[in-house]
Formats: C-alpha cells, sequence, structure tokens
C-alpha cells in the first residue's frame, strides 16, 4: 500500500479543566490517501473539532502519532512544524471571523506565498488572480477587503488562501454551516472541482451528515471524544453498525412530509454526559437504546468490517450477538424505531 | 394556507421599514400570513428574507429597534394590533403569544433559578401567588419532559446544557397557555438528534393544548416535519404559500424548488449533485426590478421577469408570486424528489 497522505494513531487530547483532566479526544486513528476526502461527523462535544486541530498541532496532542506523508508531525520542532504549514491547512466554520478585515483579498491570499515562498511581488499578484478564478470571483476583486463580500464569498476567500501553496492536506472545519442552503451547494461543488484539479485531501469536519456522506466517501463518528464507527460513507449511512450512528441518521430532518408521518425515528434520551466524567465501559450507554449490563463494565470491542471500517459495540458480541451485522434489522426485530 | 374568519392570527399587506444610510429600507414588502386555530404554520427563508422581522413586527417588536411598521394590518383573535399601545400589547406577549428564540442562553435571566422566571411569568401574567405560581413553574418543567422537575426548578440556567435550556424556554412560553405561539428557529442552534426532541415535544405540547404555532426556519427538513402549511419568503416578499404536502410534492416558484433541490439529503436521495442557486441573497438597498429572484433564476425571461413587480397570485395549491409559474411546473416538480 501507498503511502497515506495523512495517517493518525491514538490521538490523544487532554485539556486542563480547573485541574481536572478532559479527556477530549482519546485514542483517535484514521487514515486519508492522496487526494480524498474523510468526513469526520459528530455532535457538539464529540471532539471532531479537537481532533482536526490537533493533526495540524493547532492544538497539541497529549501522545499519539501523526504523519503528515513520510513526516511525523507529532515529532517535529517549532522551525520544521512552521515549514510543515505550508503542506497541510486549515479552513474554518465562520468566514466573517476568519479572515483579518484590515487586510485586502490581495494582502489576505499572498500571506502564505511571503512567508513560505520567495516569489516576487508581479507573480505573486498573478498567482493570486488566478487563485481567486478557480474559486469563482473575479481577479479584479483582489483590491476589496472582506466586509465587501457575502458569507460564500467570504468561504471562497478563505479556500483561496488554504490552496495558495497547494497544500496536500486540508481540514475543513464546518465550512458550509454558516452559510445558506442556496450558497452551501455553491460551496460543496467548489470544493470537490478543487480537489479534482489539485489532488488536495481533505478532512471534512462536520455535523451535518448529509453534507459529509455527498462529501466524503467515507466517514468516521464520533461520540464523547471516540470514534464509535468508520467505513465507506454508503454503508455506513444506509445500513449503520453503531447504535449512535443510526440514532444521528434518523435525526436529520427530511425534507419530505409523508415520510415524516409515515416512519418512526429513534430520539435520543438524555444529555451528552460531562466529558470531565465519561460514563465507564460504552461511552455512549447512558443514551443507547439497547444498553446491557457489560456496556456499564467493559470498553466495547472494536469490530473489524466486511467491506472496510469498524464499529465499537458491545451488540456485536453480546446480546444479540449480531457479528458485524447492521442494526436495521435488529432494530426492527425489536420493534424499535427504524431509521428510515 | 388557512383563510378565514376563523384565523385566529391574521397578518394582511404589512410593510416594514427599517432606516439605513439609503433611507428608509422595506424589509417587509406586503406580507400577509395567516395562521388558524390549531394550526402550525411555518415561515421559511434565508438569511434577509424578512421571515422573523414579520413575526416582529405583528407583535408590536420592531418600534423599539428604530423600524416602523409602513402599513398593513394585524388582527390577532380579532383584535388589531398595529397601533395599539405598549401597554395593552404587554398584555397579550407572554399571555395570549407566547414566545421562543433561537439562543435560549440569552434568553433566561442568568442570576435567577429557571423555576423563578417561569413563576415570574405566571404571577405577572396570571396574578397568581408566589406558591401558586412556583407550583405551575414545576408542572410546566415536568410537561416539557425535564427530569425531577421539582428539584431541578431550584437550578440556575447555566446548570442546563443547550438542549434542556430551550425546554425551559418551552415551559415558560406555554406556562400561560398561550393562543399561540411564535417560535423563531428554535432548534437552529441545537444538535439534530436535540432538535429531533425539541420538535417532537413541541409537536406533542400542540396536539395536546391546541394552541397554535406559528414557526420560523430556514430548514425546510423542519418545516416538513412540523408544518401543516408553509409561507417562503425571498427578498422581503411571499413567494409562495401552500399546505405542506402540496409544497414538497410540487413547488410552485423556481426559488423554493432550488432551495429544496440545494438540500444535500434530496441530492443524495435522487443520486445527483446538489443544485447552486448562483449568486448572493438579494439586498433591502438593491432590490432588482421585476422579480427580485430573476438575477438567480435559471428560468429568468427578459421581460416578464425583468420588467414589471410580479403580483402574487392564486393558484390551485395556494399562491405564487413567478411570471412563468404555469409554465415551469412540470419542470419544478422533477426538481424534488421522486
Amino acid at each position: 500500500m501507498t503511502t497515506p497522505c495523512l495517517s493518525v494513531k491514538n490521538l490523544n487530547v487532554i485539556y486542563d479543566v480547573g485541574g481536572k483532566k478532559l479527556h477530549a479526544a482519546k485514542d483517535v486513528s484514521l487514515e486519508i490517501a492522496a487526494g480524498e476526502t474523510l468526513g469526520l461527523v459528530g455532535e457538539s462535544g464529540s471532539g471532531k473539532s479537537t481532533a482536526g486541530l490537533a493533526i495540524l498541532r493547532l492544538i497539541e496532542p497529549a501522545s499519539g502519532q501523526v504523519r503528515l506523508g513520510d513526516t511525523d508531525v507529532t515529532a517535529a520542532n517549532r522551525t520544521e512544524l512552521r515549514a510543515m504549514r505550508k503542506r497541510m491547512q486549515m479552513v474554518f466554520q465562520d468566514p466573517y471571523s476568519s479572515l483579518n478585515p484590515s487586510m485586502t483579498i490581495e494582502q489576505l491570499l499572498s500571506e502564505p506565498l511571503i512567508i513560505h515562498a520567495d516569489i516576487p511581488k508581479p507573480e505573486r499578484q498573478n498567482r493570486v488572480g488566478r487563485m481567486l478564478e478557480s474559486v469563482g470571483l473575479h481577479a479584479g476583486y483582489s483590491a476589496r477587503y472582506p466586509h465587501e463580500f457575502s458569507g460564500g464569498q467570504r468561504q471562497r476567500i478563505a479556500i483561496a488562501r488554504a490552496m495558495m501553496l497547494h497544500p496536500e492536506l486540508i481540514v475543513l472545519d464546518e465550512p458550509v454551516s454558516a452559510l445558506d442552503v442556496s450558497t452551501q451547494s455553491q460551496i460543496m461543488n467548489l470544493l470537490r472541482k478543487i480537489q479534482e484539479d489539485s489532488g488536495t485531501a481533505f478532512l471534512l469536519v462536520a455535523h451535518d451528515l448529509s453534507v459529509v456522506r455527498l462529501m466524503s466517501p467515507r466517514v468516521a463518528v464520533m461520540y464523547l471524544g471516540e470514534i464509535v464507527e468508520t467505513g465507506p460513507s454508503a454503508r455506513v449511512y444506509d445500513a449503520p453498525r453503531h447504535p449512535y450512528t443510526a440514532a444521528l441518521i434518523s435525526a436529520v430532518p427530511f425534507p419530505d412530509p409523508k415520510r415524516h408521518r409515515e416512519s418512526e425515528r429513534i430520539i435520543l434520551g438524555g444529555d451528552l454526559p460531562s466529558p470531565l466524567n465519561p460514563p465507564s465501559g460504552c461511552r455512549f450507554r447512558t443514551r443507547c437504546p439497547f444498553v446491557m449490563d457489560v456496556c456499564a463494565q467493559e470498553a466495547p470491542p472494536r469490530i473489524e468490517l466486511d467491506g472496510g471500517g469498524h464499529a465499537a459495540c458491545h451488540l456485536h458480541t453480546s446480546g444479540p450477538k449480531l457479528q458485524g451485522d447492521s442494526l436495521l434489522g435488529f432494530m426492527a426485530s425489536r420493534k424499535l424505531t427504524t431509521v428510515d | 394556507m388557512a383563510v378565514g374568519q376563523e384565523s385566529l392570527l391574521e397578518i394582511r399587506d404589512l410593510t416594514v421599514q427599517y432606516p439605513s444610510a439609503h433611507g428608509w429600507l422595506t424589509v417587509v414588502d406586503n406580507v400577509s400570513v395567516s395562521v388558524g386555530r390549531n394550526d402550525i404554520v411555518c415561515i421559511v427563508g434565508e438569511s434577509g428574507s424578512g421571515k422573523s422581522v414579520t413575526t416582529q413586527a405583528a407583535v408590536g417588536l420592531v418600534q423599539s429597534k428604530g423600524g416602523r411598521i409602513k402599513s398593513g394590518s394585524v388582527k390577532f383573535d380579532g383584535q388589531e394590533l398595529v397601533g395599539m399601545g405598549n401597554k395593552q400589547l404587554n398584555r397579550i406577549r407572554g399571555n395570549d403569544i407566547g414566545f421562543i428564540f433561537q439562543e435560549p442562553m440569552s434568553s433566561l435571566n442568568p442570576a435567577y433559578t429557571v423555576g423563578e422566571q417561569i413563576a415570574e411569568v405566571v404571577r405577572r401574567h396570571r396574578g397568581a401567588s408566589r406558591a401558586d405560581a412556583w407550583k405551575r413553574a414545576v408542572e410546566m418543567l415536568d410537561r416539557v419532559h425535564i427530569a425531577s422537575a421539582a428539584s431541578r426548578a431550584h437550578d440556575y440556567p447555566h446548570q442546563f446544557s443547550g438542549g434542556m435550556r430551550q425546554r425551559v424556554m418551552i415551559a415558560m412560553s406555554i406556562a400561560c397557555d398561550p393562543k399561540l405561539l411564535i417560535a423563531d428557529e428554535p432548534t437552529t442552534a441545537l444538535d439534530v438528534t436535540i432538535q429531533a426532541r425539541i420538535l417532537e415535544l413541541l409537536k406533542e405540547v400542540q396536539k395536546d393544548s391546541g394552541m397554535s404555532v406559528l414557526f420560523i426556519t430556514h430548514d425546510l427538513g423542519v418545516v416538513a416535519e412540523i408544518a401543516r402549511s408553509v409561507v417562503v419568503m425571498y427578498g422581503a416578499q411571499v413567494v409562495e404559500a401552500a399546505p405542506v404536502d402540496e409544497l414538497f410534492a410540487s413547488p410552485r416558484h423556481p426559488y423554493t424548488a432550488g432551495l429544496l433541490g440545494a438540500m444535500p439529503q434530496v441530492a443524495l436521495a435522487k443520486g445527483v449533485d446538489p443544485i447552486s442557486i448562483p449568486g448572493t441573497v438579494a439586498q433591502a438597498h438593491a432590490w432588482p426590478s421585476g422579480c427580485r429572484f430573476n438575477p438567480r433564476c435559471t428560468y429568468r425571461q427578459d421581460g416578464p421577469c425583468t420588467t414589471n413587480p410580479v403580483p402574487l397570485a392564486a393558484d390551485d395549491h395556494g399562491l405564487v408570486r413567478c411570471a412563468l409559474s404555469a409554465s415551469l411546473r412540470s419542470t419544478l416538480s422533477e426538481m424534488v424528489v421522486a
């Protein structure tokens, strides 16, 4: 197998909260091939953004290894890390706060070139113009300031800036969730086009499962700091193996009123437990509709699944012993709500 | 849209303006919305469509922010609200009309327990004694499924999660048995699993109490789940209004169809790329001439779409503001889920 673009092994992030340890990302492992998109999906408090930031070492992981191609990101010192920045970039959720309001678009886009590449000014201007056009903006906009643009246009600018040095990897943290629906799809289509043209790999951090499914062939689902299920998107969405994944999919309101009246959904009880004091055993057990005794006692085993990916859930080895089968049949047999 | 004498809330030809560097801007333009009794109506639109201002203006909440109602009428339960004094309006707001907003934390006072805040509403509007009001507060918290309501009533807002705070807000807004609940993006800030529970709760409370709900959202998925009828707004105007099934089965305005086609879920179900609506949302100081959606519309025809304002016209579903509506029918239907 060729070296993946990004390889993360047992990444742990621990925050110090008033003397207490908050394990925000626990043993996160994932891989992204060159030019591929991996979706990292979860709700608030799942640790998905923390994981994204720690991969770029924008926050320091407590332990674990991150490799970008052949380079060990976690072992790099400050100078090495700075040099590595041009290979891995980030696009944030809020295009209103991620662009310096006092810089023109040209300054914003040429800054990475000034810092990382020794390129004369006329050539920099050229590249800025070309990049603006490739994200669907006029090259002539380069003298303008961020406030002159709409949210969608600003996100295009943020993407352009991240692309200026042709990075191998971009971490996209909720890149469309602050945008109106009509502009969301513009940005999603733009990101896919840019990836096709450039071969840049994306780690797409998002809470919206449909966005993730549209954008990524593979997905990892996080809950309370841990990855609970991974796999090819189509498999994960159509035949989830972890109850949390099933609940998350069923909670997304589908724009068809008849479907809502005719189908039931899984409504999760309770609230996200405090990450300062996570439940013993399986972290999802306090909200799981299928909880068993074993779930409080032991951390769930990681079941490798046919067709790729894995799920961490006792249902596959205890109780109904699903052995890696889809949850949907089991749920129907229990007369529990299905996810369609 | 349930039009008729039975309506609980009847917004008629409402026009609202705000001052700006460009003079008075019309942010709500001749909008009519009707909410029947025991009804759930959704106003759907993107940022800047005027959906929130319409409802704020209807209950007299724009004047304090510098806005003005240029024209129009708002009848609630037979009473005209436009021009009514604040004292009288205050008696109606919070009592006959309850509110919940997007961000529950900013609607709750951090210095008081949630029990005190709900009891305060009951005392103020119902003149209940302290003891009775507290009893009602606990009853309401229990009503919105907050476990151990009697003890949680003594907790402060920060001791609740986002979803629980929104439950507290619902408890407060229904404590006086309102006839109408105005819910402005109440689930937008919440995670989807929490949103699902809040929507279930709202439907349950509505069904049990028979109150009407005017629900404002940008999410057509939420609309499909909760609404009986829908009003779609774009550029300060109503562009389409129809019962929920008709709207989703066969949208009549290119904007509605585009919004549906832009939803990732719809694109996935159809196995196609999501539709992009080109350009950006129209701004109040620069409405295009003719149809306000015309610069972004795939089907635009010079002349009918670009010269004169397009009127809101009745068709067999409801109302639609599109010069090409008749000829686009089948094209637009094909854009929604088969």
